[in-house]
């Protein structure tokens, strides 16, 4: 028997192994990027520590939502309110900091409870009404964003920024855990930590346990997953609380950084999460991708928008450039999971 | 006597069950048990309720009707981790089988082997690949690479997979939605086997299937379902193989066929002779099964059922 089929199995191609791993695209195109600048704007300080340091931090803070995002997004579904999770999220905390006076942890431990139950919100209305996650939570990010607006406005009488939280008690500890800087005078800023902390864990998750097994059949097909047992309303939920819990982490990150909130902080971040996971090898249609693909495609998004300021042409340029490699990912996936389905025939 | 015979209490029952899909009914006061040891053959054509009975009895559906009793208790599942909980595992009809995902991962899906403790507690993906493995070849198939996407296999593969997985899984009932439609010869062997064996190790086994030739050699009971309504269970002993064989084809729709024929040999004079032979053949054979003549046995008693256990006839046995 052992014989017949081995007759039948021809040889593997190492290469092509490592072609249909989900994140090989990002890897090579974080690597293209990077050459490409490097040439272009090497002169001008994209090789810089400083240089160095700027595209690796908004990376990582991409990264925080992106690699949440990728999970969900492998368990079939999108998260929209993401942005402006951020916004409400970072301004609970400014707003019970500065006008309450509360200590920075009690107003986070708050921000956090808060985007539980956002992301539980999500979950629970893309499963109850069966519509796409796409258009729901688009209408719990303008939810999020005018009540935010409203409600800053009333507290702040008429302020869509909150300043001074490095004058909320606790602050101090709060920027050490959050703000502060890797390796004496270079300027990394600790996001990064938590950007390669969330990876790892994801990509545990993922790989490594029960969970990540249902995130892939979720995605994969639902409905399969349901009949052979796996608890799909409760994975499709835990994963909604995970975007928005991570936003909630970007949230004081960036609040704890600027010591203020702006109620627009985060708007556009939904897509470019999805842009990372995308780029990263995540599938539109879910069941396949991976976390390491995501921080791969946060990094060519960083690098990008980046190395366009250092090389001296208006910044705004990088969305072209980030909207072409969105459409060379989106079709290189497609051909990646034709051969993924191919490889090992 | 075996212990199977002083066994009274079925397996699992279910009394005047009904499922109305909006303004569909897709079953109608459905009564049936099933015992420890015995293989329960659901039959019927297509469309008849077969898929909706068993994915009641699987925990996909709650039955719109009447109750379900698992072990003489009566349960409401209200996920398939509710039947698997109890020992109920199934061959959907569609496998149940997520295509990008690899051959062990599917395997285990749901039911993932762990190694560790607290939250470091893992997929024990080695463990995985070694049983799916071995499952597998005691099935005949051997596989090259157990994190081979499924969505790559042969259908008669991935039907095999499914079933491996559910014997594997299925501690007291094993649930089977047309398991051979897609396999060979071989492999259809292979599956009645298995089903036999399961039998033998005191699970019940509902089965079901089109193909009377593997209906009739492994089936202890037989139920017989028409456009969501029942029309009774009876033993083996109380049919022959060629009642099941004319039940299945459908007495009316082998008359009809044999009309046509002799139709269609009237308008060609040179096929004549022969066709109107084949025709004669036909009209005999339905005559023979006319499915009129059975409503008898169908609606044998309750009484007459449980007399009945466990099968007299051991042509099923191995
Ligand atoms: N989810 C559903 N919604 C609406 N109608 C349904 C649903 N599931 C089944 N039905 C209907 O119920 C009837 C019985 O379907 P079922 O799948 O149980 O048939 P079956 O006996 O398994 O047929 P087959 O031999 O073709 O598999 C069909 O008329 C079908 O259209
Ligand atoms: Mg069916």
């Amino acid at each position: 028997m052992s014989v017949i089929t081995s007759e039948r199995m021809l040889r593997t191609n190492p290469l092509r192994r490592l072609l249909v791993r989900p994140e090989t695209g990002a890897v090579a195109g974080a690597i293209a990027v990077w050459i490409f600048f490097a040439i272009v704007a090497g002169g001008s300080g994209f090789l810089t520590s400083r240089g160095v340091s700027s595209y690796l931090s908004v990376s990582a803070e991409l990264a925080i939502q992106a690699i949440p995002v990728a999970l969900l997004m492998i368990g079939g579904e999108f998260d929209l309110s993401i942005g402006s999770t951020v916004g409400a999220t970072g301004m609970i905390i400014a707003i019970l900091s500065t006008q309450f006076g509360w200590n920075i942890w009690a107003s986070i431990v708050v921000a956090l409870i808060f985007a539980v139950l956002v992301g539980m919100l999500n979950g629970y209305l893309v499963i109850r009404t069966g519509l796409p996650s796409f258009i729901v939570t688009l209408g719990t990010a303008y939810i999020l964003l005018g009540a935010t607006t409203g409600i800053t406005s009333i507290v702040t009488n008429g302020l869509t920024v909150v300043n001074g939280i490095d004058q909320a008690p606790g602050y101090s500890s709060a920027h050490a855990i959050f703000a502060s800087a890797l390796g004496g005078g270079q300027q990394f800023p600790i996001e990064i930590i938590w950007a390669l902390a969330l990876v790892a864990l994801a990509t545990w998750l993922l790989l490594g346990t029960s969970f990540g097994n249902w995130i892939f059949g979720v995605g994969g097909d639902a409905h399969a997953a349901r009949n052979i047992g796996v608890p799909v309303t409760r994975v499709k939920i835990l994963l909604f609380i995970s975007t928005a819990v991570c936003s909630c982490l970007l949230a004081i990150i960036l609040d704890v950084k600027f010591t203020n909130a702006d109620v627009l902080r985060g708007q556009g971040n939904e897509f470019y999460a999805i842009v990372a996971a995308v780029v990263g090898g995540v599938l539109l249609t879910g069941g396949y991708g991976s976390a390491i693909g995501a921080m791969f495609g946060a990094l060519v998004f960083g690098i990008v928008e980046e190395g366009i300021v250092f090389a001296g042409v208006n910044a705004e340029w990088y969305k072209a450039v980030i909207g072409l490699i969105l459409l060379l990912a989106v079709l290189l996936n497609s051909y990646v999971r034709k051969l993924a389905m191919e490889a090992r025939r | 006597m075996s212990t199977i015979n002083t066994q009274t209490l079925p397996l699992l029952e279910v009394q005047d069950v009904s499922k109305y899909f909006g303004s569909v009914i897709a079953l109608k006061d459905i009564s049936m048990k099933v015992y420890a040891g015995e293989v329960m053959c659901l039959l019927g054509d297509n469309g008849a309720g077969k898929s909706t009975l068993i994915k009641i009895l699987s925990g996909v559906h709650r039955p719109s009707e009447g109750q379900y009793l698992f072990e003489g208790k009566e349960v409401h599942f209200t996920s398939p981790r509710d039947a698997l909980n109890v020992g109920i595992a199934t061959v959907f009809q569609d496998l149940a089988m997520i295509p990008l995902m690899g051959i062990s991962r599917n395997f285990f899906l749901g039911s993932e082997p762990t190694k560790g403790w607290g939250p470091f507690r893992r997929f024990d993906v080695q463990h995985a690949n070694h049983v799916t493995r071995e499952e597998l070849s005691r099935m005949g198939i051997q596989v090259r690479d157990t994190g081979q996407p499924v969505g790559t296999l042969s259908g008669g593969e991935r039907q095999s997979v499914a079933i491996a997985r559910a014997v594997y899984f299925g501690a007291k009932v094993l649930i089977l939605d047309e398991p051979t439609a897609a396999l060979g010869v071989k492999e259809a062997g292979i599956v009645l086997r298995y089903i036999a064996q399961a039998r033998s190790r005191g699970l019940g086994v509902i089965f079901i299937t089109h193909n009377p030739h593997h209906a009739y050699p492994i089936g202890d009971h037989f139920t017989l379902l028409n456009r969501g309504r029942s029309l009774g269970t009876f033993a083996k002993s109380e049919i022959s193989r060629e009642e099941l064989t004319g039940m299945m084809a459908g007495g009316e729709a082998l008359e009809e066929l044999s009309h046509e024929l002799a139709e269609f040999a009237r308008t060609d004079e040179k096929a004549a002779a022969t066709l109107a032979e084949v025709a004669r053949e036909f009209g005999a054979e339905a005559e023979g099964l006319h499915v009129e003549q059975l409503p008898a046995k169908f609606t044998g008693s309750e009484q007459q059922y449980a007399d009945q256990l466990p099968p007299t006839d051991g042509e099923g046995k191995r």
